[in-house]
């Protein structure tokens, strides 16, 4: 008897995975795009250490 | 929706894609302590007919799923709001989901008739939300928006439950229906309604007001006073008659009456890039 690579359950949950999969790269899309707009603003800019003068 | 009115119609404004995320995560927030209140409440929402298709109680979704989702994307909405706008907003959301799901799902709505006035608080966080991932701050306005939606709520849910009679009946939830009669929760409906039209009619003097919120504001509160009147003047007698017509009426007419205070709103803070909107151009 064959061995059956794909579950039939692989098949019913295929839909609900896609799902998820694409849920997540939409997340990476949204915290990689607020980084860019972060870096841009210059949000995440250390503050300036003041020399000492004299 | 009401979260973004408030995050456009603030006088400071975000970057897009801040804006968008903030947005986002607010309302994952509210759909996370949505599904906290369906865990915690899914004994008396499979009894109320209103409420018997929701996820938990039609087998959809099991208790634990639901209180997982619950838990993890509050932490999740609430860590990325404070990354995506600022700290302030971030502890707002947590108050807010804290509020829907402890003091009003576990704690008030089935212990208080004053259960739909003081968790109403709950839904009227969300402007305030928007408002303060703009600016930083809560400010006047953003106070007005919460105490819009704050004093709409209990006449929104009273005219409900004057219809929706048998629901609350069966559960148990001591509805003001319940606990202290129809023609007390006649009353309050318009003692509530009175004080709704005061403060949604003088919200048109402030800054996120304007002629396009006036105009609107004069006649949905017109619309909405005569029919809290109407109710109040109805007794039960009359209300089963015609099958709680006005109680519906009002119920349907309070939907809108929300929906398009704050589509003024919204229009205002529109119109203003092109020197439009608010008083100022007048």
């Amino acid at each position: 008897m064959a061995i059956k690579v794909e579950h039939e359950l692989h098949h019913r949950r295929k839909g609900r995975n896609v799902g998820v999969a694409l849920l997540l790269v939409g997340f990476i899309g949204i915290v990689v795009a607020l980084t860019f707009v972060k870096v841009a603003q210059g949000d995440f800019e250390l503050p300036r250490v003041e020399e000492a003068s004299s | 929706m009401t979260a973004l009115v408030g995050l456009l119609g603030a006088p400071t404004s975000l970057h897009p894609v801040e804006a968008f995320a903030s947005i986002l995560f607010i309302a994952i927030g509210a759909g996370a302590s949505g599904a906290l209140n369906m865990w915690w409440d899914a004994d008396i929402d499979a009894v109320m007919r209103r409420t018997s298709s929701r996820p938990i109680p039609s087998g959809r979704v099991q208790p634990g799923e639901a209180l997982a989702i619950g838990v993890g994307l509050s932490g999740l909405s609430v860590i990325m709001l404070g990354l995506a706008a600022n700290i302030l907003a971030a502890a707002l959301l947590a108050f807010t989901i804290f509020f829907y799901a402890v003091i009003y799902s576990m704690w008030l709505k089935r212990s208080t008739p004053q259960n739909i006035v003081i968790g109403g608080a709950a839904g009227a966080f969300p402007p305030m939300i928007g408002w303060v991932c703009a600016t930083g701050s809560i400010g006047i306005e953003a106070w007005l928006m919460f105490a819009l939606i704050f004093i709409w709520t209990p006449p929104h849910f009273w005219a409900l439950a004057l219809f929706m009679r048998k629901d609350y009946d069966n559960a148990g939830v001591p509805m003001l229906t319940v606990t202290h009669g129809r023609r007390t929760t006649r009353v309050h409906i318009l003692v509530y309604t009175v004080l709704l039209v005061i403060l949604a009619v003088a919200t048109a003097a402030t800054s996120i007001g304007g002629p396009v919120y006036l105009t609107a504001a004069v006649v949905l509160n017109a619309l909405f006073l005569k029919d809290a009147w109407r109710i109040w003047q109805r007794d039960e007698t009359d209300a089963e008659a015609d099958g709680y017509k006005v109680e519906k009426s009002f119920f349907k007419l309070s939907l809108l009456y929300l929906f398009l205070h704050f589509g003024a709103i919204l229009a205002e803070a529109a119109l203003k890039p092109f020197g439009l909107g608010g008083w100022g151009w007048l």
